[in-house]
């Protein structure tokens, strides 16, 4: 009996059906994770109290939703009294005083966190180069990045070592990864998911959301991450649905917004070929095609990188080594010690985001940049308003290609960005967005991105969750398919 | 040459709300260190602010009392800043829609009145305190304030002096207390301010350029630290140099004030909306309760002590003028049918101890209680007016209960007209050469007599008394 590739619903069914104890699942959790270590997925493992708490469960079974799961939790999610490094130097001695509201919900949800997770730095970067613990490898190839910033995340869901992750998505950092590494992701509406407790990038545009084999068990897990938390006046107080419930639904009739604007030319001949295939495949179930304009989205990407740095180079500034984190040595003052240490404490890409936040906050420059770019926010989220009157979902690849080179962009921070192409817009407009995968080029998995309206998790699950019933993309794994 | 002098300050006022501006942390002042911080106040990664209404309601009150609009929607911003007591690198405060707009207040200096407007009434969060020189080389943080509500009232540059410029601050910190939106007490810090100072040649129409005095806390410190830095702006105009636009501080031990930093080396505080808040929305219900619940303001209590109580319009200045002297003195008058009484002991012999001890009535051993039982004993003849400055003072030292000081010193007024009679009598007799010299015409000497009887009984003969009997026994 393994738990190797295995969903939580059908690790939920050994458990129940007794044909493994919660810390047999556990223990071969760790040794997966043992086997499996040149991933580098993990920054902090929690094993001792995982078994102790596995061995509990195995006394007083529970019938909790989550009961016994192994779930791998971003190292960006606060966790009290377990190390929360964000993937930085500066934090690599912070132990938390207090959990998410993310971690708490899902722990007294039953599930069990077995360890923190790989990630770029401060979740800059679309690779998992920029992490201080050294670039995750994406179980694919061993010369391949897994995608970023959730990229130990993707990693070990994709290698089988938990059936599940949380992830967090600023501009695609569930979605790319989750493409990257052939596993399925969700980022929820703004605000659908407490941000209390998840250490901020850009706190108008960060959201947590889970990452899995299966769209099915993506919307178990957002059924006990989502909550109402007083705690984050963002958080939204509307009613949370049950999101298994809309799953096996008739797409029958469901239109798909197909983007007009979006140059597909410039892409991989294997990514427009399995796009389109994929989107045949929703039109043999029912769902109708319709072309939609969206005139602003080609203004994401560098709408998205004025906003983002701007609130990071603020966020950001509360590591100054004087209250936790780490502090530089032989300081003469006040100014050097916030120097050496914050030149010692980031990374080259953090200090890059810093450096053109400061600049696009600046006196003089504010107009210009920020107040410009808050416009822009704008007109994309109004575009999306006006395309969602006419349509259900709207469909695009999730990334311009499968999995690049370790190292091969490391010098462009520019083709680094327009990773995110895609996937940015979503983050802009605060809407729901999912990646699952959809093909294979050369064996190397590539997602469709699914954008869904407003609070319309739902419906982006059941388009999802159909298709993984009609094919078998979510079910290879780096080994071959999984049965 | 004549100059005319522009100034306008800047008041942060700590509003007296239970826990602080964006969490649940203690506002008490005076706690061991650090011990009144929460995740939020320490600035840990991963915590978010949450607005607190109280402070809204409490900046509102202010608002409504000077007149002002008030924004039923204001947001937060962010002022980056490196501070080591500044735990986010930012601080949050109220930019571009701040709470309470367009105000006015009226001030009184020497013999006139002055309409001075406020700008603009905002509230953000106070920093922590950095501790030089407790550690040999180190820096402590003191987190505890951090986080503690603040309203910041802007005044326009409307004020043309350093005495305006206090009965400013005096005026302010009066409607404050009065609205009890703050405690007012200078001393722990809940009322700054910063001095916006530039002198003009009388007539012109541009304004001189400013400098700023940073964070004085003492109404005298305000007048010489203006009046320092006027002359000074004057001489170096005079001399033909220029005032920079700069930040300076004011050392009370030297009187002057010193260049803290120019405009070059000013922060860059890129303000920008707070992403982690929502703008806060104040509902025309929340407004109206606010205005209903507005408590009395001095002006309206002078009025009401003249007109109703029947108070001397100087007494009732001086007792509405403080909000400790007027809940003092409407405590008292509700126990006794004296309110006049009361009145004139507040101002007087209450208001001299006060001075003597600079204190305020609120930190004296003087209850509401204990004072409304004095006044009775006094009207009501059980002591007389200068027994009563005994048994005052005793209360000052001890708090003990006025009856029972009277008791247990014996201090009842004599009254019985034979009991007088008897110790007049005697009196009289053993003094004949006094007698005989007052009958010759020395009329001073009637003093004398009260005095010796007086003396006799240990000051507790009844003064009218005793004038009737003498007067009868010495014809």
């Amino acid at each position: 009996m393994t738990i190797k590739y295995k969903s939580i619903k059908e690790i939920k069914n050994m458990i129940s059906h007794k044909e493994i104890s919660n810390k047999e699942v556990i223990q071969e959790v760790f040794s997966l994770i043992n086997q499996f270590q040149d991933l580098n997925a993990f920054i902090t493992l929690n094993e001792e109290n995982s078994i102790k708490k596995a061995e509990e469960l195995d006394n007083n079974p529970s019938d909790l939703p989550l009961a016994g799961i192994p779930i791998a939790q971003k190292d960006l999610f606060c966790t009290e009294g377990l190390r929360t490094t964000c993937g930085s130097n500066i934090l690599n001695n912070f132990i938390p005083p207090y959990s998410a509201t993310v971690i708490e919900n899902l722990e007294n949800a039953g599930c069990i966190s077995v360890g923190k997770t790989n990630m770029d730095e401060f979740a800059m970067g679309s690779s998992n180069e920029t992490s201080f613990f050294g670039n995750v490898i994406n179980p694919w190839g061993k010369d391949l990045v897994p995608g970023g910033s959730s990229g130990g995340a993707a990693s070990a869901v994709a290698a089988g070592l938990v059936p599940a992750a949380t992830g967090t998505d600023t501009g695609g950092s569930i979605r790319q990864p989750a493409s990257l590494c052939g596993i399925t992701g969700i980022k929820p509406t703004y605000g659908r998911v407490s941000r209390w407790g998840m250490i901020a990038f850009a706190s108008s545009l960060d959201q947590a959301g889970p990452m899995a084999r299966t769209a099915e068990d993506c919307a178990f897990m957002l059924n006990e991450m989502c909550s109402h938390d007083e705690k984050d006046t963002t958080s939204l107080d509307n009613d949370i649905p049950d999101f298994e419930e809309n799953l096996n639904s008739s797409l029958k009739g469901k239109k798909i917004g197909i983007v007009s604007d979006l140059d597909l030319s410039s892409l991989n001949n294997d990514v427009v070929e399995i796009y389109q295939n994929s989107l045949k495949e929703f039109e043999s179930m029912g769902a109708e095609l319709v072309d939609i304009s969206l005139p602003h989205l080609s203004l994401s990407v560098p709408t998205y990188y004025v906003v983002a740095p701007a609130e990071c180079s603020s966020n950001l500034s509360r590591f100054d080594g004087v209250k936790f984190g780490m502090r530089s040595e032989d300081v003469k003052d006040l100014e050097e010690l916030y120097i050496k240490t914050r030149s010692e404490g980031f990374g080259n890409e953090v200090k890059r985001r810093i450096l053109i936040g400061s600049y696009v906050l600046s006196a003089g420059y504010y107009d210009a940049y920020y107040k410009k770019a808050q416009q822009v926010r704008r007109l994309i989220k109004n575009d999306f308003d006006n395309a969602f009157k006419k349509i259900d979902v709207i469909m695009t690849p999730t990334t311009r290609g499968p999995a690049f080179k370790i190292g091969s962009k490391g010098d462009d921070p520019i083709q680094m960005y327009l990773e995110d192409l895609f996937t940015i817009s979503a983050n802009l407009a605060g809407l729901p967005a999912m990646s699952l995968p959809n093909g294979n080029i050369e064996n190397k998995p590539i997602g469709l991105q699914i954008i869904g309206n407003f609070l319309d998790e739902s419906t982006i699950l059941n388009f999802a969750h159909m298709f993984q019933n009609e094919t078998n993309w979510h079910m290879y794994t780096p080994e071959g398919i999984k049965q | 040459m004549s100059w005319e002098t522009v100034i306008g300050l800047e008041i942060h006022v700590q509003l007296s709300t239970k826990s602080k501006l964006f969490s649940g942390g203690s506002t008490e002042f005076g706690a061991k260190s650090n011990t009144h911080v929460d995740l939020i106040d320490m600035g840990l990664p991963g915590v978010l602010p949450v607005a607190n209404r109280e402070a809204f309601y409490k900046a509102i009150r202010f608002g409504l009392a000077t007149g002002a609009n008030i924004n039923q929607t204001s947001s937060f911003d962010r002022k980056n800043y490196f501070y080591p007591d500044l735990p986010k690198g930012y601080q949050i405060t109220q930019m571009t829609q701040p709470i309470v707009e367009k105000g006015s207040i009226k001030i009184t200096v020497d013999d006139y009145e002055k309409e001075i407007n406020i700008t603009r009434a905002h509230l953000e969060e106070d920093a922590g305190k950095s501790i030089h020189d407790m550690f040999e080389g180190e820096t402590g943080v003191d987190l505890n304030r951090a986080g503690t509500p603040l309203l910041e009232i802007v005044s326009e540059p409307e004020i043309s002096s350093a005495k305006e410029a206090v009965a400013y601050f005096k005026a302010i910190r009066q409607l404050v207390t009065f609205l009890d939106i703050c405690d007012g007490n200078m001393a722990q810090g809940s009322m700054r301010c910063d001095v916006n100072v530039s002198i003009k040649k009388s007539g012109d129409k541009e304004l001189g350029t400013r400098a700023e005095l940073k964070n004085i806390n003492s109404f005298k410190f305000i007048e010489k630290a203006i009046n320092f830095e006027i002359d000074r702006q004057i001489r170096l105009i005079e001399n033909g140099e220029c005032v920079v636009q700069e930040t300076r501080l004011y050392d009370s031990e030297k009187n002057e004030t010193r260049s803290m930093r120019s405009k070059e080396e000013a922060n860059d505080y890129r303000y920008f909306p707070c992403p982690d808040l929502l703008p806060v929305i104040i509902s025309d219900k929340e407004l109206k309760e606010i205005k209903e619940n507005l408590p009395e303001l001095p002006e309206e209590k002078e009025i009401k002590y003249i007109n109703e109580i029947g108070l001397d319009e100087s007494e009732a200045k001086i007792i509405s003028s403080s909000k400790t002297m007027a809940n003092m003195f409407e405590a008292a008058s509700s126990k006794t049918n004296d309110a006049k009484l009361v009145a004139k002991w507040l101002v007087g012999d209450i208001s001299a101890l006060l001075n003597k001890d600079n204190i305020d009535i609120d930190e004296s051993n003087l209850s509401a209680e204990n004072f409304g039982i004095l006044i009775e004993r006094i009207s009501d003849g059980t002591i007389s007016g200068k027994i009563a400055k005994s048994v005052l003072e005793e209360v000052w030292e001890t708090a003990s209960n006025v009856d029972e000081i009277i008791q247990s010193k014996g201090l009842v007024q004599i009254q019985d007209e034979s009991i007088l009679k008897d110790i007049a009598k005697k009196v009289v007799e053993s003094n004949p050469d006094q007698v005989s010299a007052y009958k010759a015409g020395k009329d001073k000497l009637f003093g004398f007599f009260v005095g010796q009887i007086m003396k006799e009984t240990q000051g507790k003969a009844n003064p009218k008394a005793v004038n009737e009997i003498l007067k009868d026994l010495l014809k």
